[in-house]
């Protein structure tokens, strides 16, 4: 009885891992390797899950749905880093106190805004796959926690592509690295920046899909997300996206454990605790570098 | 010196708050000059940390919740008086502050903000996990009978809160004027310069939090009388958080005038705003606002109010 529940408490948490990791790897960019502290990503999900539940109303999948705002989004994200960047970066105020306030009143406006929006209720999507599960033996997958696992796995793999093997992909790791030293082979570092916003951006879109498939959605959940993400991002080591994976599949299967041995009602303090434990004994991170 | 001025404006204060408490009738003034004495007191004890050295605290909302909580305990535990409920309140949060600076203050600033950020959550999730102080349900606390001086619970707890707002806009200016606050504004200005030049910056900043957190955790500490029942979701809610970090920023930082101003600013516009607009609006505002502060006026209401003779004196 006990090793079952164990069983399933641990797939479980791997397939939690998958959400938690699609929901940081927006941050892994922005924070990790860009250094913009934008608290406002797991908000801008929570806006992704209401955008993928508008598509889901109009018949849409909400997987897909998400797949079309992505380029909003993304649009949206590089306009986003253009005003951060003009009103601060430019001004040698980035990455202060002033920084980090403008980011954590842009999630607030946006929470509040969401919330006149479309109210406090929870909101739930429909596909063919919620409410159905698969069983090997004695193991229960439901398939509302395997579609975000997928999600996670397929954007953490394109991320990880993207950033190793392309131009772009580069430039932006390049960026994280000296930005100056951009300006030397003649790339606008501002330029760069932007676009890796906008992906960073992208991916909040896509997070927002799977956290509506796995949970009905209200307009706070993004709070909890915000100490989860930030957890996972200095656990993975900062700006590592096979870092991110891991930490997210630790976090995910301390929480589930969590659930099943403790009690549901303390899964929150996992990632807090986990976060102040990596800060305090290895702030650098399990994928990253002493620095 | 202008030393003399400031204690006999609080004096003065103290006075009229006392003469307050007697000559006026309607509740309504105590109550919400309850609300702005408590934003004075939360901006003030911000400001030493987050406007002094610079570090941002985005965990207000817990470090009031746990003041007010600290205060359920000792008054279901001991009947504790309201000073001892304070001084118990201000312990715990001192405790925090100094627990959560020294594991994240070492390392790079961002980090202790992000690590505020969570801890609203986690002290949610243990009071929800407490039953001693009512867990998710709430707590009822019937204050006791006043202390014969005073007509009513209400000015009683408004006069407590006004001691502590005129003690804790003394600690800030105390701190500004002495060498903990030349080195706190060093340390902001440049950490690593600040350090090579012999400050000492791990003391001073965990100083600054423990002090900051302390004084924004008594700040809740008369709550449960006041509102005579609290549970975590309000007690944890957003809005401290969010007000905690604006009131300094629409004021300005760089001085203790600065959160007074703001405080008194945003609670005044709150209870105008309260008969009129949706609280939700009201938060849509102050979001807005903080947005326009930190974008084009960085140094607040006083640095806008500054900047003409700094100009004169450069040319």
């Amino acid at each position: 009885m006990i090793i079952e529940l164990g069983v399933n408490a641990v797939v479980t948490g791997l397939l939690l891992g998958g959400l938690y990791a699609v929901a940081s790897l927006g941050l892994t960019i922005a924070f990790g390797l860009l250094q913009i502290p934008n608290v406002a990503q797991p908000t801008f999900m929570v806006l992704g899950a209401y955008c993928a539940c508008f598509g889901n109303l109009l018949g849409v999948d909400p997987v897909i749905a998400s797949m079309i705002f992505a380029p909003v989004f993304y649009l949206a994200g590089m306009i986003f880093y253009q005003a951060y960047f003009v009103c601060f970066e430019r001004r040698g105020r980035g990455n202060t106190l002033q920084g980090f306030t403008f980011f954590f009143g842009v999630a607030m406006v946006l929470e509040v805004a969401l919330i006149l929006a479309v109210g406090v209720d929870l909101r739930s999507v429909d596909a063919v796959y919620i409410g159905k599960s698969l069983t090997i033996g004695f193991v229960t997958m439901p398939y509302r926690f395997i579609i975000p696992f997928v999600i996670g796995s397929a954007v953490g793999a394109g991320m990880w592509l993207f950033l190793t093997r392309t131009h772009m992909g580069l430039a932006i790791r390049a960026v994280a690295h000296d930005a100056n030293a951009l300006r030397i082979v003649a790339l606008n570092p501002a330029q760069v920046k932007r676009h890796a916003f906008g992906i960073a951006m992208m991916t909040a879109a896509l997070a927002g899909a799977a956290l509506i498939v796995v949970n009905p959605v209200d307009p706070f959940v993004g709070r909890e997300y915000i100490g989860r993400s930030f957890a996972i991002v200095v656990l993975a080591g900062m700006g590592s996206v096979p870092g991110t994976l891991v930490a997210a599949v630790i976090i995910g299967l301390l929480e589930s454990l969590v659930i099943t041995f403790v009690g549901a009602t303390w899964a929150p303090g996992v990632a807090f605790a986990v976060l102040l434990a990596t800060l305090a004994i290895r702030p650098s991170g399990i994928f990253g570098i002493a620095r | 010196m202008s030393g003399w001025r400031f204690i006999i404006g609080v004096l003065v204060v103290l006075a009229g708050g006392a003469m307050l408490t007697h000559e006026v009738t309607n509740a309504y003034v105590f109550y919400a000059g309850f609300v702005a004495l408590q934003y004075v007191v939360i901006a003030t004890g911000w400001n030493i940390l987050g406007g002094y050295a610079g570090y941002v605290n985005f965990g207000s909302g817990a470090f009031v919740g746990l003041g007010m909580y600290a205060a359920v305990f000792l008054f279901k535990a001991i009947e504790a008086p309201l000073w001892v409920q304070v001084l118990g309140a201000a312990f715990a949060g001192g405790v925090m502050g100094l627990g959560m600076g020294y594991l994240t203050l070492r390392i790079q600033g961002v980090f202790f903000s992000i690590a505020t950020l969570a801890l609203t959550v986690v002290l949610n999730t243990v009071i929800v996990n407490w039953s001693f102080v009512g867990g998710a349900r709430g707590a009822t606390v019937l204050a006791p009978p006043p202390p014969t001086w005073f007509p009513s619970t209400i000015s009683y707890v408004f006069f407590a809160m006004l001691v502590l707002a005129v003690f804790s806009i003394a600690v800030a200016r105390w701190i500004e004027k002495s060498w903990i606050g030349r080195g706190l504004a060093a340390l902001r200005a440049d950490e690593q310069a600040a350090e090579c030049s012999g400050t000492p910056t791990l003391k001073l900043k965990l100083f600054a939090a423990t002090v900051s957190g302390a004084l924004i955790a008594a700040a809740g500490a008369p709550y449960p009388y006041y509102a005579s029942y609290v549970e975590p979701a309000s007690a944890f809610g957003l809005a401290i958080a969010l007000n905690a970090l604006a009131m300094p920023l629409i004021g300005g930082t760089r001085s203790w005038i600065g959160p007074l101003i703001g405080a008194l600013l945003l609670s005044g516009l709150e209870q105008a705003a309260t008969v009129t607009i949706p609280t939700e609006v009201n938060l849509l505002i102050v979001g807005l606002v903080l947005i326009g502060f930190v974008v084009a006026a960085p140094d607040g209401l006083l640095g806008l109010f500054d900047r003409k003779p700094v100009k004169g004196r450069r040319q």
